[in-house]
């Protein structure tokens, strides 16, 4: 596969690499404001859904209320998330055009599956915010059901596009560097795939359960221990609590792909430098260039997590010469933050479902609760800090191995001042989604009943 | 298979055009309302129109960005990376109509709603301009193939694509004024027909004269497309439209709101296969044709086959029955004033 690099002819003529610094932080600013926005997508459609059934069975109108409720969130949420996922959309042909134009018939299928996906949730969406008073509640209830769906597929495709930039298949290079043979089922399907789907399909789990129990908990903490608060914090705390214990094996599942497929990048998590067999892991410390520095080591570690065998060698970054390694020092610090907030978040979901099992209650302890409103931005922090190790960790590789990131981007200018705009649109965009949120929260539960009597 | 995906890609560019044109035209009659206490009653039936609508007619855009990087992906990269000031323009107000759209029944205060509501009327106006300027730039043959290969700003800021980003602007209106009238009938608010009918009628004589003036602007700027649209099958589609617009004004008239939907997405239709028509068989008039620039055909059967599947076996039913609800007044909330909310 690498043969191919130096025969890829652009498609579009020579690139000029003065903009890629700021394409490259545009992207990523859109990125960090549009991946939470997926995870609400992916996970809160089927707790509003679960939260609606519970009240349909229990005739218990504060289920119906929360549901309600939640469905304002959800559709607030999802405009957002409408216009910042276009953006990208956008974005791919504005600051990467060399990448579309070369390798956009072989990956741009899933995207293609992925706009009915999104269009049908977008339809269905619709249907049930506005459609509350209006359908029957089994009808209601029904149309819930294409959203949960959609916002699985939808997502599943993007990271389809992303596993395939990290292991690109289903195309052959011709000599002249042109695209042949282009196979866009197999493209679709690439090995990188499934693991990256589970792991952010349960990573969506865990921060739009943190986050959402993180609300109702500070609540929680100042004495509104109702009905209402209750169940709007446990029922998205079970799912995350029962989530984050299984990203631990998922996690461990992608790493072993990442070895597989991609040992530059597992060296660059761990910072190792040298090819050796038994390599530890450091906890903290920095990457010399050589090695890590003042890092705990851990022995044979890496060798145990990536082959499971504590013996196994690991190709260190020495392999691959300097301009082909990823900048590590970033790649392994958002690596090892990621790992130490799952891990702490493992623990905080296991210790729940223990109580939850043993004692049929909740927890008693105020650090407990304090914990879980912590979890809610620290799980945010943990999946940004996962997107930064896939694809800062890919780097200097736009298509791994294949095409270099700048080989990718655009020749147009004034890319600074398109950044600063659209940060302060961002911004204000954060600032007033926070707003709408917190005013929808803040008015009683009753209301949403009241609304249903006059409707 | 190529023509199969061109086929495809401008039926998407016809339902944004027309869906989402509608929409960005809502925002500029929500623009010239007038005051906050004046203008009220106009806002409040185009936020009740729009609701749930606005993000399912909006993913046509995302959804041809799709089909054409997948299926012309040098026309796709050309296009971006030349017209890249407009495409940003438009992207910056594709965030801000969306956002203060949604944000704006949930603002605490008039002040605060009105700050949205202009915010999501002056990018309504800024979109479908930026938009139809991009459209004039290809269609009047300035983006050459390449990374940013043509002139970042002559490409967009030309005669043709003025003349094309005005049109956008006010046919949308037009579709607006139109779609609104027969919503307000529905609600029962005859003055808000009357109103609406009365701006409908306005819109769609402005947009006839500017289109007959855009056709003498691109006679002396781009004269190959001036010749397309003047003969063979582009001037029977241009006559078309304009034959579906005059319709379109007599049925306004007549308060016939069903078939004014119908008539007036078929003109918009007939003007952008009219242009398809004027510039066959470029993608990229004179320097990239549709064979030049499609993908290969494992690709586009592998679009045009899921655009069977799932366009046809899923998508559709789900538009007919969100329409169908729609038009039933099923997913209508009560209609108020706007500003209502926040002066009790």
């Amino acid at each position: 596969m690498t043969a191919g690099l130096a025969a890829l002819a652009p498609s579009l003529g020579p690139v000029d690499q003065e903009h890629l610094f700021w394409a490259r932080e545009l992207q990523a600013m859109s990125f960090i404001f549009h991946i939470p926005l997926v995870c609400f997508g992916v996970a809160f459609p089927a707790m509003v859904l679960f939260v609606e059934a519970l009240g349909l069975r229990t005739r218990d109108d504060t289920y119906r209320a929360l549901a309600k409720r939640w469905s304002k969130a959800m559709a607030v949420l999802f405009a957002v998330g409408v216009v910042t996922g276009t953006i990208l959309s956008f974005e791919l042909g504005l600051l990467w055009p060399e990448f579309t134009a070369k390798f956009g018939e072989v990956f741009g299928l899933a995207f293609g599956l992925e706009g009915f996906s999104f269009f049908t949730e977008a339809i269905f969406i619709a249907i049930y915010v506005y459609g509350w008073e209006r359908l029957s509640p089994r009808l209601h209830l029904l149309a819930g059901i294409p959203i949960v769906i959609t916002g699985v597929t939808g997502s599943l495709m993007v990271i389809s596009v992303n596993g395939w930039m990290n292991h690109p298949v289903g195309f052959d290079v011709a000599t002249n560097g042109s695209i042949t043979n282009v196979k866009p089922w197999t493209a679709l399907f690439n090995p990188n795939f499934w693991h990256e789907f589970v792991h952010m399909y349960v990573a969506a789990f865990m921060v739009a359960g943190f986050l959402v129990a993180a609300i109702y908990a500070v609540a929680w903490l100042r004495g509104e221990r109702t009905h209402y608060v209750r169940i709007a914090m446990v029922v998205p705390l079970a799912v995350a609590a029962l989530a984050s214990p299984v990203q631990v094996l998922v996690g461990d599942w992608a790493g072993r792909e990442v070895a597989r497929y991609q040992p530059t990048k597992l060296a660059a998590l761990e910072g190792a430098y040298r090819t050796e067999s038994g390599a530890p892991i450091h906890i903290g410390g920095y990457y010399d260039g050589k090695g890590v520095e003042f890092g705990i080591p851990i022995p044979m570690l890496l060798s145990l997590l990536a082959e499971h065998d504590p013996s196994a060698t690991i190709h260190g970054l020495e392999k691959v010469p300097e301009r082909n390694r990823p900048p590590v020092n970033v790649v392994r610090f958002a690596f090892q933050t990621m790992v130490g907030i799952g891990t702490a978040l493992a623990l905080l979901g296991t210790l729940f479902v223990v109580t939850w099992w043993r004692h049929g209650r909740l927890p008693r302890s105020r650090w407990f609760y304090r914990a879980v409103i912590a979890a809610g931005p620290a799980s945010l922090l943990a999946l940004i800090c996962g997107w930064v190790t896939t694809e800062v960790g890919r780097q200097p590789w736009i298509v791994y191995e294949l095409m270099r990131t700048e080989q990718g981007v655009t020749n147009a200018g004034g890319l600074p001042l398109v950044f600063f705009a659209m940060l302060a649109v961002y911004l204000a965009l954060t600032v007033l989604a926070v707003g709408v949120v917190r005013r929808l929260a803040a008015r009683p539960p009753e209301a949403e009943l009241g609304a249903a009597e006059a409707a | 298979m190529a023509e199969a995906t061109l086929l495809v890609s401008l039926l998407a560019l016809t339902a944004y055009a027309v869906l989402g044109g509608a929409d960005f035209g809502a925002g500029l009659w929500d623009l010239t309302a007038g005051g906050a206490r004046r203008g009220a009653a106009a806002r409040g039936l185009i936020e009740r129109s729009m609701t749930p609508v606005w993000e399912a007619n909006h993913v046509w855009l995302p959804f041809l960005l799709v089909l054409l990087w997948t299926g012309f992906p040098r026309f796709f990269g050309s296009v971006m990376s030349t017209l890249y000031v407009p495409l940003f323009g438009a992207t910056a107000g594709i965030i801000l109509r969306g956002a203060a759209f949604a944000f704006r029944p949930h603002a605490a205060t008039l002040g605060q709603a009105r700050v949205l509501g202009a915010a999501f009327a002056l990018s309504s106006v800024l979109v479908p301009f930026c938009f139809g300027a991009a459209v004039g730039g290809i269609a009047s043959g300035r983006v050459p193939v390449g990374n940013a290969a043509g002139d970042a700003w002559s490409s967009w800021l030309n005669p043709t694509s003025i003349a094309v980003g005005i049109l956008a602007v006010l046919a949308g209106a037009y579709l607006a004024a139109a779609f609104l009238a027969g919503d307000a009938q529905r609600t029962g608010e005859p003055a808000l027909e009357h109103a609406t009918r009365r701006r409908a009628l306005g819109a769609g004589a402005i947009t006839g004269a500017v289109a007959i003036a855009a056709l003498a602007v691109v006679r002396f700027d781009a004269r190959a497309l001036y010749d397309g649209l003047t003969s063979g099958l582009g001037l029977a589609l241009v006559l078309g439209s304009a034959g579906l617009g005059i319709a379109t004004l007599l049925l306004i008239l007549t308060r016939r709101w069903m078939l004014v939907r119908l008539t007036s997405a078929g003109a918009v239709a007939c003007v952008i296969a009219g242009w398809a028509a004027a510039q066959q068989p470029y993608l990229l008039p004179t320097a990239l044709t549709v064979h030049q620039g499609a993908a290969n055909d494992a690709t586009l059967t592998a679009l045009v086959l899921s655009f069977g599947v799932f366009g046809l076996g899923v998508l559709l039913p789900s538009l007919i029955v969100l329409y169908r609800l729609v038009l039933r007044g099923r997913l209508d909330k009560p209609y108020e004033p706007l500003d209502a909310r926040w002066r009790t």
